[in-house]
């Protein structure tokens, strides 16, 4: 422990508060009175899939292509969450198959 | 005892959807707590952190934070940055969470990647009262972050059997979630755009600094397409 606790508690503090603002301005800036702007409607309806593909990117983003094992286990483990859900179209089974192919993978094959 | 009932039906309808979060977390959350009591800071720190921050990523950069030079209003503005993409969380919950009073603010609060991701992918059953459901389900969530640093910073070190590759269960949670919007149709070119952009942000900018960069590129593409991507 560097800072004293005073310095870590006010450390603990400013993040918070950075994350806390993230999370409230939107609602700070439209409160639920008023009909927000079209626009911002807009946003609404389509920014929930066009974000979900940006985490997804954001999750695999220290995935290195060029070293190995060059995001292979990655790609599987996403094939097999897809044909997965797919073929059964059930969340907690295809997070729970894609998830323990990719421990194994990463675990013995690619060690 | 009628709203203790509906609580509880909700409770049942809203866990399921939790599990994966439940077991990323538990494991990213030990992870944090076993990495801040590493660097000195025991587990009064990396739980105060979790409680009042809850922002996974943000997270693991303030512990360089903290082992550096005393420095506030650096990490705020981190904090800002690497937490901006809860900006377009709230925007897109902004309907959602219209007249939910005092729960409101809790919601918001407790918004994070997987809270949203399942909130806006998955919509309750009919027979569940939709404020509890989404009440009860960021709680969860929230508790499972809290609890998983708590867990962390008291027996990370005895953990023994090799967990390696567990917290790509996000991954996977997003994923999954990311293939329950395109199974609408008008949803699809939608979600291509968002990982377009990301890959874009990615390729330009780097893994440290792709955040904003991403959600800039997909802002434009949204508003130059608003003609033709609105429905």
């Amino acid at each position: 422990m560097l800072l004293t606790p005073l310095q870590t508690f006010v450390m603990v503090l400013a993040v918070a508060l950075g994350s806390a603002l993230s999370r409230f301005t939107p609602f700070i800036l439209f409160p639920q009175k008023k009909d927000p702007p079209k626009l911002i409607t807009y946003l609404g309806r389509t920014l929930p899939p066009a974000t979900m593909g940006l985490l997804v990117i954001f999750c695999l983003k220290g995935v290195s292509i060029a070293t190995a094992p060059h995001g292979i286990p990655e790609l599987i483990a996403i094939l097999v969450i897809t044909a997965v859900h797919i073929w059964k179209s059930n969340v907690l089974l295809s997070i729970g198959s894609g998830t323990i192919v990719y421990m194994v993978l990463v675990q013995t094959v690619f060690s | 005892m009628v709203k203790k009932e509906e609580y509880k039906k909700a409770l049942h309808a809203a866990f399921p959807h939790t599990i994966p979060v439940l077991t990323g977390f538990l494991a990213i959350g030990a992870a944090y707590g076993v990495l801040m009591q590493k660097n000195g800071y025991g587990i009064l720190w990396s739980v105060l952190m979790s409680a009042l921050a809850l922002c996974g990523s943000m997270q693991f950069v303030a512990i360089t934070l903290l082992t550096t030079v005393f420095d506030p209003i650096q990490a705020f503005l981190l904090s800002l940055m690497v937490n901006a993409r809860h900006l377009f969380y709230g925007l897109a919950m902004l309907e959602k969470y219209r007249g939910m009073g005092k729960a409101r603010a809790l919601l918001i609060f407790t918004l994070c990647d997987e809270t949203f991701s399942i909130l806006s992918s998955i919509e309750p059953p009919e027979d569940v009262d939709k404020k509890h459901f989404y009440l009860l389900l960021s709680l969860l969530n929230y508790i499972y972050w809290v609890l998983g640093t708590f867990i962390g910073g008291i027996i990370g070190k005895f953990i023994t059997f090799n967990t390696k590759g567990l917290d790509f269960v996000l991954t996977a949670l997003f994923v999954v979630l990311f293939l329950e919007q395109m199974k609408k149709k008008e949803n699809r070119v939608l979600g291509i755009i968002g990982l377009v952009s990301a890959a874009l942000g990615l390729l330009l900018f780097g893994a440290e600094n792709m955040v904003i960069p991403s959600m800039v590129i997909i802002l434009l593409i949204l508003l130059a397409g608003r003609e033709k991507l609105c429905c």
